[in-house]
């Protein structure tokens, strides 16, 4: 299959022509199949450096200095295959005062036994604002094992937003692992929402470090889960630093034979420092349920509508 | 008349109060009705019923609609046979939109429809649309929200429970003007009120008391009676003294 043909096949898979996103010049890109860049567009002030290996790629993307990128980079990562491996190794730098988005799609469309690992690292400078938002559509199989990991360290005024979204297709089994370090003045707001059935496994560990002062962070979860499915969400927020602000935030939805569980730890060691949590695990609210119903939906329509809203919405984010 | 639903001796038992006691009631296709009586007479409960809302399920007695006994479906088997509810205070869905709210259950999807119904309820549609159904819309936004899916929905009968309560006036205003749509549909309106305001919109009325009708019929006799007698008799049932220049049936 030519490279060409693998891309459209992956943009297919996530609804979107990429012939629009490769006539769009003001927009930079990066594709990547199981171990191969098979397309880069790059635009002022972006730098991207990659390589294959054996099982994946490693790569480094920076924005320059006080660059203000337009567009969010639109990444699309994948494989078209049934099972397989892919490693992505990343290191990611924001300058200082500079300004940046990525949209990565992830896909895995006809998934029976994929592997797919993320091991980045984030740095964003002084000043800096970076936001990133994964959107992972899976086959209906669920054969597939995603373990995305991040370190990221927010420099002083820095601000962090990530948003990870896997609610089409299967998950079969996902560990997510965000572990951020906020400096003074800096923030992170770290966002997870995963619907999970069949046997899918879903665990989200969540941690953010406010170790300088009037450093912020918002650590959010939603999670909807089906028939056999499980789900462990362990959000952890520490705050070692005055006027230190922080929010945990967890939602689940549990319906059949599934399991949901949330640890929320919430660590103070300074006395000018404020951190509040709140987790809430249960049925659908049986009103919302009646009403969706009243307007002649059956109940697994109406589930799906709760969910898609719990789910979809527009994530929380810090004033 | 025609009779599209008609309640026959229902007798309703929660948490072992009899809350309906063989309460029966023919209402008239394409009217407005208001059903009136002390709190606690079983007029939410009437439409909790005929919803077929859990909890409201086992009765006995029957519920005839268009002819056919519906006591044993479904919610949204009512649903989609014509019957609906507006809730006295409406579900809040976190993330849901209104978009997606209206067109959960129109029988036109499209946008341009979509945008009517708010628009018939008093809204922006500009700025509506998008917003979540969520605790950021005040209680007369919401309401006005379901009456505009309720519209999208054209039921053949809406369930109105209090439909002026934690509104402001100009929310009454569409309110009232939604009641106006749903007759030009030709729905039946079954609303439950204590409001004179409401009472006034409709075209025929039943007193409810102790889960019996205890008086029914023009709007002007049903809120005198009211007025007169029920609201110095608090909750207790009255006595047959008191009700025997009632005339109950057809």
């Amino acid at each position: 299959m030519s490279d060409r043909s693998l891309l459209e096949q992956l943009y297919q898979s996530i609804g979107v022509n990429p012939h629009d996103l490769w006539g769009r010049l003001d927009v930079a890109r990066i594709e990547i199949h199981a171990n191969r860049v098979l397309g880069v567009h790059l635009v002022p002030g972006l730098e991207v450096e990659a390589e294959s290996r054996a099982e994946g790629i490693a790569a480094k993307i920076a924005v320059r200095p006080g660059a203000q990128l337009a567009h969010p980079v639109q990444v699309c990562f994948g494989m078209i295959p049934d099972d397989g491996v892919q490693q992505i190794e990343l290191r990611i730098e924001i300058g200082a005062d500079a300004r940046a988005g990525v949209v990565a799609h992830c896909t895995f469309p006809n998934a029976r036994n994929i592997r797919h690992e993320m091991d980045a690292t984030l740095e964003i400078g002084p000043g800096a604002e970076y936001a990133y938002f994964e959107r992972h559509v899976h086959g209906a199989e669920g054969g597939v094992l995603v373990v995305p990991k991040s370190k990221v360290v927010v420099r002083p005024g820095g601000r962090y937003q990530t948003d990870f979204e896997l609610i089409k297709g299967r998950v079969g089994r996902i560990e997510i692992d965000v572990e951020a370090t906020v400096e003074a003045h800096g923030t992170a707001d770290v966002s997870a929402r995963v619907s999970g059935r069949g046997d899918d496994a879903i665990t989200i560990r969540e941690t953010a470090h406010l170790v300088g002062e009037h450093a912020r962070s918002a650590l959010c979860t939603s999670i909807a889960v089906r028939d056999r499915a499980s789900a462990e969400v362990f959000n952890t927020l520490t705050a070692t630093a005055p006027f230190a602000r922080g929010h945990v935030d967890c939602k689940e939805i549990v319906q059949g034979e599934a399991v949901a569980r949330a640890v929320p730890i919430v660590d103070v060691r300074h006395p000018k420092a404020h951190v509040t949590h709140e987790a809430a695990i249960g049925s659908v609210d049986a009103k919302q349920l009646e009403t969706l119903m009243s307007r002649g939906l059956n109940e697994d329509d109406a589930v799906d509508l709760i969910i898609e809203g719990l789910l979809g919405g527009k994530r929380q984010r810090l004033d | 008349m025609n009779t599209i639903l008609a309640l026959r001796d229902i007798v309703l038992t929660l948490g072992g109060k009899r809350i309906l006691d063989g309460l029966t009631i023919d209402f008239w296709q394409g009217h407005i009705h208001a059903l009136i009586g002390p709190n606690g007479a079983g007029k939410s409960t009437t439409a909790n019923l005929i919803m077929g809302l859990a909890g409201y399920r086992n009765f006995q007695g029957d519920l005839i609609y268009q002819g056919e006994s519906i006591a044993d479906w479904s919610i949204d088997r009512r649903a989609r046979a014509g019957i609906t509810l507006a809730w006295q205070e409406p579900a809040r869905f976190e993330g849901l939109s209104v978009r997606r709210f209206i067109q959960a259950g129109a029988k036109d999807r499209g946008e341009a429809r979509t945008r009517e119904v708010l628009e018939d309820v008093g809204l922006d549609p500009d700025r509506y649309l998008d917003r979540a159904v969520d605790r950021t819309l005040s209680g007369g936004e919401r309401k006005r929200i379901e009456l505009a899916g309720i519209l999208a929905m054209e039921p053949k009968l809406v369930l109105m429970d209090e439909p002026d309560s934690g509104i402001d006036v100009e929310a009454l205003e569409c309110i009232f003007g939604a009641l106006r749509f749903f007759k030009q549909q030709g729905a039946t309106v079954i609303m439950i009120t204590h409001s004179l305001a409401v009472l006034r919109r409709a075209e025929h009325a039943f007193l409810i008391c102790s889960g019996k009708v205890v008086n029914k019929g023009s709007v002007e006799k049903i809120s005198q009676y009211f007025e007169q007698k029920c609201h110095s008799c608090d909750d207790r049932t009255p006595t047959l003294a008191e009700l025997e220049d009632i005339r109950v049936g057809p």
